[in-house]
């Protein structure tokens, strides 16, 4: 890889790159993404190499690891270009095969290919399979195509392209102007847009400025920015080298939290590479502009994803966030303006600078621009990574992306916007997803996360679960989010404990207009979501656990009773070695029986069963 | 103190307060914990009074002021894990070793830890050991993860 020293240069380069590309040459690209990485991507790359050097295919055929190919579910999946054969569940056992029948003899293997699980149709090209098929993936485009630790790689795919065009054909002011009329808005939650963001701080009177990538993705059940800071990270460099360009920093930070190791790698080695070939440093591209980026790591602590909380954490200090105004735009890290997007944001920052803002403007919705990436997981047959125009359903992402729910289990609610988020109900489905429009039933975009719960979901616990987080992970600086969350979570036990009263409803309620208008940060203001929204729409089933003492779903523990079934118990004592309490007693190979005093309604017993012989009632 | 130990991490960076987190992070990473003396070193070394870096040492949930285990395991309990289980995991792991949350175990093997999402949700129950993450964890399959570690 040379240092560029102009964008000529670097244009040649890329001339030679793809001259030597030879689109007809056969490609595996094994996913490591967050979904199949636990599930053996590593052993089954390793598998690919050992059998392709035994057909003497090496060098004839292109292995690589690739970022996360959206299918989680069903991983670990292999795609094979260029004829886009997408295999699904592969593991080491199947590599000699595909090698063999795929890249020897041109077949497919046909228990590798995805099924439709209504239809029982069968696709092996990644195009005609539904979840993909429906998608418009800008940010996640190259996820499946490059690897990621590979600058040549993302140079072929046109990566650095949009310097040219910022240096050399628009002054920072025309990038503001353009990113502002494509009407991006920020991916991290608020949805406030980019464009705007950026002028407020390029505008500030102080000389030096920073911009800063928000990769805290704190939201439980969300991992897109993940995926992309692992599967792309030159994106989301890119895009902070054109922000920092339009503001006039000279200086930017990626925040990454501290369980995603294997995103801080990918970024570190992304942005030594970027320096090496001359995208960071001094002089950039001989533009006269100056940058460089600084990776800092999260140490656990949620409440770092909010931005001022971020700030103070780069800083060496405790994570508490402060009232804003003064928005870090005016007055960020160490009291200067400072832009700070997400991750998605900065991704999508290259595409709109190369696009133009008027392509961008034309995907979405009327005040929502472009595609939103979600992760879809919990109780939906394809769980995974999608990325869809905004204004598409939640029936679409549920039912015709995702399959629909397993087991012929009935739809309950989907949860949006992480703890700050509300639960929907059903008689949403066909809502268009949009930030505008997820406010009004109760919820927020947040960062992307969409968890789906069927029947089997209690949504008093769900709420209780979301209380509970944000307790431990209130920083407990403002009273009414420290001492609110405290008593929320108290009455939340009482009720799950069956020792709920019915005036426990309406105080929850008072609590949550105190918390919602008084709280210093999103933290507090938003934590309301998760109990307003399950008491609007789940209210029956607050009242069955309050009123009658039981959970419908089968969840509240204490609310549970275990017995064991004598007729279908084979006495095989692997409940009697799980309970940690030693309440089941019985002789082996003879039923067992479960001494309700000593219960503590664990569900171990139940879990270990291998013969439904534990009931739950 | 080993001060040669302390010194090869000190050296990596400018000595300016705000490297208050790296080093007090490259320090439990390399240590398993922070250690008292280390602790007083670092407050003396950037200049940042003892009160603050006790304030980060007990704020960040990564940070631990007592010695941990040879092997971290770290239950998610992120919503989609909490739903699919992952508490039941906490529970069994909790029992086998006989170690509550947040500690570490008599003969020092397993700390047990939960943590709020490991970003593998479509493959969850999700644990993690060490570094290496375990897929749909069910209570079932818990003994024969424990033995790749127990020596
Ligand atoms: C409690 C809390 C947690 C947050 N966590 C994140 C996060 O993990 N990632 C993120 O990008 N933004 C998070 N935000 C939003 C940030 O404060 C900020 O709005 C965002 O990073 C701005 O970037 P954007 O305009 O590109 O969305 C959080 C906000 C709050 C109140
Ligand atoms: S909720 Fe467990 S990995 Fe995300």
């Amino acid at each position: 890889m040379p240092r560029f020293e102009s964008v000529d240069h670097l244009t040649q380069y890329r001339r030679q790159l793809k001259a030597k590309f030879d689109p007809e040459q056969p490609r595996v690209l094994v996913c490591a993404g967050p979904g199949c990485l636990p599930l053996g991507s590593e052993e089954v790359a390793q598998a690919f190499k050992e059998a392709l050097a035994e057909k003497g295919l090496n060098g004839k055929v292109v292995l690589k690891v690739s970022g996360c190919q959206g299918l989680c579910a069903r991983g670990v999946r292999v795609l094979l270009r260029p004829r886009e054969i997408s295999y699904q569940k592969v593991t080491v056992q199947d590599v000699p095969e595909i090698v063999e029948t795929t890249l020897v003899n041109g077949g497919i293997v046909d228990r590798l290919i995805y099924q439709d699980p209504a239809s029982q149709e069968k696709f092996s090209h990644k195009g005609e399979i539904p979840f993909y098929k429906n998608q418009q993936p800008i940010v996640l485009r190259k996820l499946d195509i490059i690897d990621p630790e590979s600058l040549d790689d993302y140079l072929l795919m046109g990566g650095y392209r949009s310097l040219r065009k910022i240096f050399f054909e628009m002054t920072p002011e025309q990038v503001i102007d353009l990113v502002e009329r494509s009407g991006l808005r920020g991916r991290g939650g608020a949805g406030f847009p980019t464009g705007r963001k950026w002028r407020i701080c390029r505008e500030a009177p102080e000389a030096v400025k920073f911009v800063i990538c928000n990769g805290d993705e704190g939201d439980p059940g969300a991992f897109m920015d993940r995926a992309v800071m692992e599967g792309d990270p030159h994106a989301v460099i890119e895009g902070m080298i054109v922000g920092a360009y339009a503001i006039g920093a000279r200086q930017g930070h990626i925040y990454v939290r501290h369980e995603y190791p294997l995103a801080v790698k990918r970024l570190k080695l992304a942005i030594e590479q970027a320096r090496d070939a001359g995208f960071l440093g001094n002089n950039i591209l001989r533009s006269g502009f100056n940058f460089d980026i600084k990776v800092s790591q999260g140490s656990g602590a949620f409440v770092c994803g909010e931005e001022t909380a971020l700030i103070a954490s780069i800083e060496g200090f405790i994570g508490e966030p402060s009232p804003r105004p003064p928005y870090p735009a005016q007055s960020g890290l160490f009291g200067l303006p400072t832009v700070i997007n997400n991750v998605e944001t900065w991704a999508n920052v290259p595409e709109i600078i190369n696009m133009g803002g008027d392509w961008y403007t034309a995907i979405g919705t009327e005040k929502s621009k472009g595609t939103k990436v979600f992760s879809l997981v919990g109780a939906v047959n394809h769980t995974g990574l999608v990325e869809v125009p905004m204004g598409t359903t939640l029936r679409q992402i549920i039912y015709d992306l995702g399959g629909g729910i397993p087991d012929n289990k009935a739809f309950k609610a989907v949860q949006t916007g992480g703890p700050s988020g509300g639960c929907i109900p059903a008689k949403f489905l066909d809502l268009p997803v949009d930030y505008d429009s997820l406010q009004e039933v109760g919820s927020i975009m947040g960062s992307g996360g969409m968890i789906v719960m069927d029947e089997t979901s209690c949504m008093v616990d769900v709420a209780r679960y979301f209380i509970g987080f944000l307790h431990a992970e209130s920083c407990g600086k403002c009273t009414p989010c420290r001492e609110g969350l405290t008593q929320l979570k108290y009455i939340y036990n009482e009720i799950i404990n069956g020792r709920g009263e019915e005036w426990h409803i309406p105080l929850m309620e008072e609590l949550c207009a105190a918390m919602g208008s008084a709280s210093i940060c999103g933290l507090g203001q938003s934590a309301v979501n998760p109990v307003l929204s399950t008491l609007k729409y789940f209210r029956d089933e607050y009242e069955a656990h309050i009123r009658d003492k039981k959970c419908p779903a089968l969840v509240c523990r204490p609310l549970l009773k275990y017995t064991i079934d004598p007729e279908t118990c084979t006495g095989c004592l692997a409940c009697v070695r799980e309970c940690p309490v030693g309440a089941i007693t019985g002789l082996k190979k003879e039923a067992q029986e479960i001494d309700q005093e000593l219960c503590i309604k664990c569900g171990l017993c139940y879990e270990m069963c291998q013969f439904d012989a534990v009931k739950r009632e | 103190m080993d001060e040669a130990r302390l010194e090869s991490i000190l050296s990596r960076y400018e000595g300016e307060p705000y490297d208050l987190i790296p080093i007090l992070q490259d320090i439990q990473d390399n240590y398993g914990f922070l250690p008292k003396e280390e602790v007083k070193a670092v407050a003396r070394r950037i200049n940042v009074p003892i009160t603050q870096v006790y304030s980060v040492a007990t704020f960040y949930k990564m940070f631990s002021l007592i010695p941990k285990g040879k092997h971290q395991l770290k239950v998610c309990l992120g919503t989609t894990c909490h739903l699919k289980g992952g508490q039941r995991l906490v529970d069994s792991l909790s029992s086998r070793l006989g170690v509550e949350v947040g500690y570490t175990s008599k003969d020092g093997q397993f700390s047990l830890e939960t943590v709020g999402c490991l970003g593998s949700c479509a493959q969850a129950p999700v644990m993690m050991v060490d570094d290496k993450y375990h897929a749909r964890v069910t209570v079932d399959k818990v003994p024969k993860i424990l033995k790749q570690y127990q020596t």
